[in-house]
């Protein structure tokens, strides 16, 4: 047996693209080579689509893959959060059911996790998941479910037990979203997109052997799938959704519209960020580069948003050095909210009254009011300002929680959100 | 562009800090700020005998360390934490740059050495009573007289001006104006003619002077007329280096306020446990690392000599500036009572990011000038 390294890697690896790709195969049936031979994931597991590789190997070959233009396994969506949550917690069987189909892409994913009546509070869950007849019953409403409309399969927290405390009666499944019982709509924000869904659950089934973990495991199994959405945001890789360039070849024309379909609930993101990049160009523009004030709050604006990059790269180069993590690296998601608040405010400093207009009688073509009507999401989706202090104080600087009430009796008895 | 601090800058740092702490104790700093001098020879010369903290940035030929601008504001940021008293601003950042940008190689070769080793502290005389920052405030003549020179005007808001040994003066040709005719000198701090007062200040860890100069005798330095342009520079370097004192002053009282908060109970719980107290003390943790990262850039741009490494000055000096009062606003807060009573060490620290936060230009000041320096 040879020893593997990242220049024998990289020359198997090329080796086996030479003899296998192919842009004008169809894009699934590419992608099963790649779930079969294991390139496509080299970090997995061998039994399980991958072959079992370093991080580091695994750049090297997502690099020989980039070097050639050959397009990789499907990431878009929730599925490699399903997938790393199933590697911790799902059986062989749930494993062999669902991986390779995710990474073809037939299946997209999504996450059923928020409700109405429990945002930041997400283990105050009420969607009820009740055993009858050998089957898990669903009833109930998720809501802020991106990608649901286009989903097969969702991962779902639902309470399994009313009679203990909050966080024990939880249970985690996986769904299947296009079944009788479920009802995807769509939820129209107030910017007009409607990025994200609604579903609602009437008597929907869901076999146990879709269940993952034991009983009353659910809120353990989704903090850990929160962990890796945490920890893939910060990596960027969900930030990734395919190649994207306009090459010759069906793999690439289907992978093109596939990315098309999965960044449309994202493409007024940059937007509700509040485009600090945009602030001396639009000054210029509209003649208020001179204005004193104007001058004042564009300076203050951008020093945050430069000082937030330089933070953001302070952290990346602490941890490319392999030191601990500072607190430069959990503040990004709060200070990302003062930008676009700031930067709000800014753009109507400069448009003035041209921010009432919006659309095609305004400036940059509606740009510019879809930043002012989208910024107010910034301190709220992903987890509010509110709950990043608590974070921070928490888990940065060491100071207590707030005492929490109704961790002592059933949930039954504990105030809530009423359904309506 | 770097933006980590190597693992020997980490040493030093945390060498210096331990340093700092054993030696300039708040008792120290009571005790130095009460006094006329601000500060004691004696602990001077050991400190930089010991760590030669006055000598990193200047290059090994003038008898300096020859480290750059990274090291010297890790210097600036400990200094700030600790809020020694000594002439570390006045002597080492402002007037060892204008002699470094101005001097002549010989003037370097005579005038540096002393610095380096904290033998000879030197202040830089350039405000006058208009509070101007920039060089359209100086109205201080130079008048050509032998062999020599003579200054006749006022200075004002001279660090450690009252204390120096040796003084560097910006003055101009008499009927000049603007840039033209700017020239820098050296007078010495016991010159005939020369009045030096100290100022009540508000920051008495930080000895503000007028000097007042009755035709006193000047030796040029640097070229004649041309001191606009090191000036600037001088300026530029002193606001990287004021905002990374600055915040390390701001990390310290941080510090202070997180150790208080989890000390201090009420209601029978320790006041860390409410969320009004959690959710200060996460936004000063935030208006701390922004402000470090925009220090932190604008030394290793100046260290560098980018391109916008005066635009990232002015930034730097801004953002610390804001965040430095801010966070001594909420440390005080966050003490309640005793914040803002004499005994509670808050408010040496506060009266330093007070000073600190109008020293070198306001932050409307220089945001103003990153707007010129962005050409928007």
């Amino acid at each position: 047996m040879t020893e593997i390294t990242e220049e024998s890697i990289r020359a198997e690896v090329r080796a086996w693209l030479q003899a296998n790709w192919d842009p004008d195969m169809e894009l699934v049936q590419w992608r099963s080579l790649l779930a079969d031979s294991g390139w496509g994931m080299p970090s997995w597991p061998k039994q399980w689509h991958g072959k079992g590789l370093s991080a580091t190997l695994e750049a090297a070959v997502e690099n020989e893959f980039k070097k050639i233009g050959a397009l990789g396994v499907a990431r878009s969506g929730i599925r490699m959060l399903a997938a790393a949550t199933l590697f911790e917690h799902g059986s062989d069987f749930l494993k062999g059911r669902f991986l390779r189909r995710m990474l073809t892409g037939e299946d997209n994913w999504c996450q059923l996790f928020s409700e109405p009546g429990s945002g930041s509070d997400m283990a105050g869950a009420v969607t009820r998941a009740d055993l009858k007849d050998g089957k898990w019953i669903i009833n109930g409403q998720k809501v802020w479910t991106t990608s649901a409309h286009h989903a097969q399969y969702g991962i779902l927290l639902a309470r399994t037990d009313w009679n203990v405390p909050k966080h024990q009666g939880l249970s985690y499944f996986i769904i299947e979203i296009e079944q009788p019982g479920v009802l995807v709509q769509p939820l129209r924000q107030m910017n007009g997109h409607a990025s994200f869904n609604q579903v609602f659950f009437t008597d929907a089934v869901v076999p146990p052997e879709f269940q993952v973990a034991s009983l009353g495991e659910g809120w353990k199994v989704a903090t850990t799938t929160l962990m890796y959405e945490r920890r893939f945001a910060a990596d960027g890789v969900a930030a990734v959704p395919g190649q994207g360039a306009v090459r010759a070849g069906r793999a690439y024309e289907q992978e093109r519209i596939e990315t098309l379909k999965h960044n449309e609930p994202y493409k007024w993101y940059p937007q509700r960020a509040g485009r600090a990049d945009l602030v001396i160009e639009r000054a210029k523009a509209a003649g208020k580069n001179n204005d004193p004030v104007i001058r004042q709050e564009m300076a203050k604006l951008l020093t945050l948003y430069n000082a937030a990059k330089w933070t953001a790269r302070r952290a990346r180069a602490a941890q490319q050095m392999g030191r601990a993590q500072g607190p430069e690296g959990s503040l990004g998601k709060l200070i990302g909210s003062h930008i676009s608040r700031a930067s709000a405010s800014v753009h109507t400093l400069i448009n003035d009254a041209d921010a009432m207009l919006s659309g095609s009688d305004s400036p940059m073509n509606g740009v510019i009011a879809e930043i002012l009507v989208s910024t107010p999401a910034a301190s709220i989706a992903g987890g509010t300002d509110e709950i990043q202090r608590n974070i921070i104080s928490e888990r940065v600087l060491g100071m207590p929680k707030e005492p929490m009430t109704g961790m002592d009796r059933p949930f039954k008895d504990v105030p809530k959100n009423t359904v309506s | 562009m770097k933006f980590s601090f190597s693992n020997e800058q980490e040493q030093f740092r945390t060498m210096l800090r331990r340093f700092l702490t054993e030696k300039s104790p708040t008792s120290e700093i009571r005790r130095l700020m009460a006094t006329e001098q601000g500060w004691e020879r004696d602990f001077w010369q050991k400190l930089n005998g010991d760590l030669g903290v006055s000598a990193v940035h200047i290059p090994e030929a003038y008898g300096g360390q020859g480290f750059g601008f990274v090291e010297l504001a890790i210097v600036l940021e400990e200094m700030g934490r600790a809020l020694l008293c000594g002439p570390y601003f006045s002597s080492v950042v402002l007037a060892a740059n204008a002699i470094l940008n101005a001097g002549t190689e010989d003037q370097k070769q005579a005038l540096l050495p002393g610095i380096a080793a904290g033998e000879t502290v030197a202040a830089l005389a350039f405000t006058e009573e208009n509070g101007r920052w920039d060089s359209s405030g100086v109205a201080l003549t130079a008048t050509p007289s032998g062999m020599g020179y003579r200054l006749s005007g006022v200075k004002t808001l001279v660090l450690d001006g009252h204390t120096a040994d040796l003084i560097v003066v910006l003055a101009r040709a008499p009927g000049s104006s603007g840039d033209d005719g700017l020239s820098f000198f050296t007078v010495q701090g016991v010159a005939d003619g020369l009045e030096r007062r100290l100022l009540n200040s508000v920051d008495t860890t930080r000895k503000l002077a007028k000097l007042t100069f009755n035709s006193v005798a000047a030796e040029p330095l640097g070229e004649s007329g041309a001191a606009a342009a090191p000036f600037a520079r001088t300026l530029d370097q002193a606001a990287v280096c004021l905002a990374n004192e600055m915040v390390g002053g701001a990390d310290r009282l941080r510090q202070s306020a997180l150790d208080y908060v989890k000390m201090r109970m009420q209601f029978g719980r320790p006041i860390a446990s409410f969320q009004a107290i959690k959710h200060k003390c996460a936004d000063m943790l935030v208006d701390v690392e922004l402000a470090k990262s925009a220090a932190y850039y604008a030394a290793e741009a100046a260290a560098e000599g980018t391109g916008d490494w005066p635009a990232m000055a002015s930034l730097a000096k801004a953002a610390a500036s804001d965040a430095y009062m801010q966070i001594a606003k909420d440390t005080i807060q966050l003490h309640g009572g005793i914040g803002f009573t004499w005994d509670n060490d808050t408010h040496l620290w506060f009266k330093r990011a007070k000073s600190s936060e109008v020293f070198l230009g306001s932050p409307k000041y220089h945001r103003e000038l990153l707007m010129q320096r962005w050409n928007v």
